[in-house]
């Protein structure tokens, strides 16, 4: 009965547009106008992006002031080590912590429930947020490269190979955190607690992945859960791109593993987006 | 084309847990009117608003609105259907005029956002960011955000609550010149004068059900009810005494008196008389 209607209410459109049906505008386009809104808003908030900015920074400043040593037969040191830690955990803190914490918010704003009652496809909005956290991703890697090489002879890849690692471990690495934090904004029931719910989830990983402690000192245990998620995986493969060959030998396979790592990033892309797809809400708890 | 409803419900029912919000609504809303729902808090107003929009699912009874059943509404459904919700914020790091024209994209036939700004009443705030904005220059916002798509249903939920005297008549004017270009207008409303003002047609929603409907003038039997002159008596006691011939009655006291009646007042039931007697007793008839 419903399409009857419908075909109706079209025809007569159509008839008052000489025939002109008007076009709802694409996902594809919508997402690109998306991210770029979602950019500005993000640039426009001085705090938060000083801040997100920092946070790796401050802490490669740290663990390589406090740890700095050389790492015995491996020709690198501790603060090379971080450097590529810190990259991983960079990307991961502007893709899933960023998100997770955004994403919360809006929906609490009802910033969620004013777009879905507009014609703008739901992939839209997705898509602005991964542009988002694409150019925030971008920008914090470059932020932390330059500071790595500069004050800790961090080597970047010398040839064409080692970037072309570099460049899919990052867009799958980004991609699967970015989709596991649009996942967990659905966990908090209110704005006020997503920064808990988000933060130690992520804090936990960061310790049982080896960002923080080498991969050689933590406990096997801790790290076989550490090895379910994308981070080690990710800070694996970045220290593979940033590190000697030695380097390999801290490994607990003794190699960097690069079937492995794309082989669990790529199902954490799939697994996240069927998470997101699965578990999104467009509505806070309090609204039904 | 006169004889088509922007909204058809027949026994529109949505239940929370043991609470039941809406309970055998009908709504017979014509194109081009405007809609008044008036009801106490908690009477089930949002909820039919939220139906009538898709945004909740009904747990029973039928409804169309445009010409489909919001359950199953599609994208272009939603775009000849906007929505100003009670509770709002717009992106508060946009200025007034980017928000307005970043949601012009959303929709395939979208109005010039200049336009809409303007008629919102919002040019001079064009280039400030929602932050700075006043509650009730949001408000406008939310109706700008609202109307862009040129949407020829407009549901307002409680649009002037917490206003001020003056920007809830400018926020009037702004509804009748929307009324005015043919937008099909259901508002919400607790204010009985708001109601009255801006409404062809009213519902009166109480415990979920229409207690009444029709015209403002006419609503629950208004125009027939009697008429109260209050008076008082020489020692000063008021006296009141409830007519259907108030001018017989006045002529008489007039002689009594021969001259002025003191404190005379010659009383109608006013919206709010007629109001505070459908939802106090449930189905007065």
């Amino acid at each position: 009965m419903t399409s009857t209607v419908r075909t109706r209410n079209r025809s007569s459109d159509a008839d008052a547009d000489a025939g002109a049906a008007p076009r709802l505008p694409g996902a594809w386009r919508l997402g690109l106008i998306r991210g770029a809104l979602e950019i500005k808003q993000f640039f426009r908030l001085r705090e938060q992006v000083i801040f997100t900015f920092a946070f790796p920074i401050v802490f490669l400043f740290l663990f390589a002031s406090i740890f700095g040593d050389d790492m015995a037969n491996t020709g690198s040191t501790a603060s090379q080590y971080y450097v590529a830690s810190m990259i991983a955990a960079g990307i991961m803190s502007t893709s899933f912590q960023s998100l997770g914490i955004s994403i919360a918010i809006e929906r609490d704003d009802k910033v969620l429930r004013r777009l879905r009652g507009t014609p703008m496809p739901p992939a839209a909005y997705f898509l602005g947020k991964i542009w988002l956290v694409l150019v925030t991703g971008i920008l914090e890697t470059a932020a932390l490269l330059a500071f790595g090489t500069t004050l800790y002879d961090v080597q970047l890849p010398s040839g064409i190979s080692g970037w072309l690692t570099l460049g899919w471990l990052f867009v799958l690495g980004i991609t699967g955190c970015a989709l596991l934090g649009i996942a967990i904004s659905s966990v908090p029931k209110s704005a006020k607690s997503a920064t808990s719910v988000v933060v130690l989830p992520f804090l936990v990983l960061q310790f049982i992945s080896g960002v923080y402690i080498l991969i050689d000192t933590v406990p096997g245990w801790m790290l076989n859960i550490g090895s379910l998620f994308p981070l080690k995986w990710l800070c694996q493969g970045l220290r593979g791109v940033f590190l000697p060959e030695a380097a390999a030998a801290l490994e607990p396979a003794g190699s960097w593993e690069y079937g492995r790592i794309a082989l669990v990033l790529g199902a954490w892309c799939i697994g996240g987006l069927l998470l997101c797809l699965l578990t999104f809400r467009w509505k806070s708890r309090s609204d039904g | 084309m006169t004889t088509r409803h922007a909204v058809r419900a027949r026994g529109l029912r949505k239940r929370y847990g043991d609470v039941t919000a809406v309970d055998g609504l009908d709504l017979d809303i014509r194109q081009g009117e405007v809609f008044g729902i008036l009801g106490p808090n908690g009477a089930g107003k949002s909820t039919t608003v939220e139906i009538l929009q898709g945004h909740r699912r009904r747990d029973g009874g039928e409804l169309s609105v445009l010409g489909q059943d919001p359950g199953h509404a599609d994208r272009a459904w939603q775009a000849r259907v906007g929505i100003v919700w009670q509770d709002e914020s717009a992106p508060a790091e946009l200025t007034v005029a980017e928000t307005v024209r970043h949601f012009a994209r959303y929709y395939p036939r979208p109005r010039d956002p200049e336009e809409v700004i303007a008629l919102v009443g919002l040019e001079a705030k064009a280039a400030s960011r929602t932050k700075a904005l006043s509650g009730g220059q949001r408000r406008r916002l939310d109706v700008a955000l609202g109307v862009i798509g040129g949407p020829e249903l407009l549901l307002l939920d409680e649009p002037t609550t917490g206003f001020d005297p003056v920007a809830r008549r400018q926020f009037w004017e702004l509804i009748r010149s929307l009324a005015d270009e043919g937008t099909t207008i259901i508002l919400t409303t607790h204010y009985l004068d708001e109601a009255e003002a801006l409404a062809d047609r009213l519902a009166v929603v109480a415990d979920g059900r229409i207690a009444a409907q029709g015209e403002p003038g006419t609503l629950g039997g208004r125009a027939q009810a009697r008429a109260t002159v209050h008076w008082a008596e020489a020692d000063g006691t008021a006296r009141s005494e409830e007519t259907d011939t108030p001018t017989r009655t006045v002529t008489a006291l007039a002689q009594r008196f021969d001259g002025e009646i003191p404190e005379l007042r010659v009383a109608r039931p006013t919206l709010e008389d007629i109001y505070l007697r459908l939802i106090g007793e449930r189905d007065p008839r």
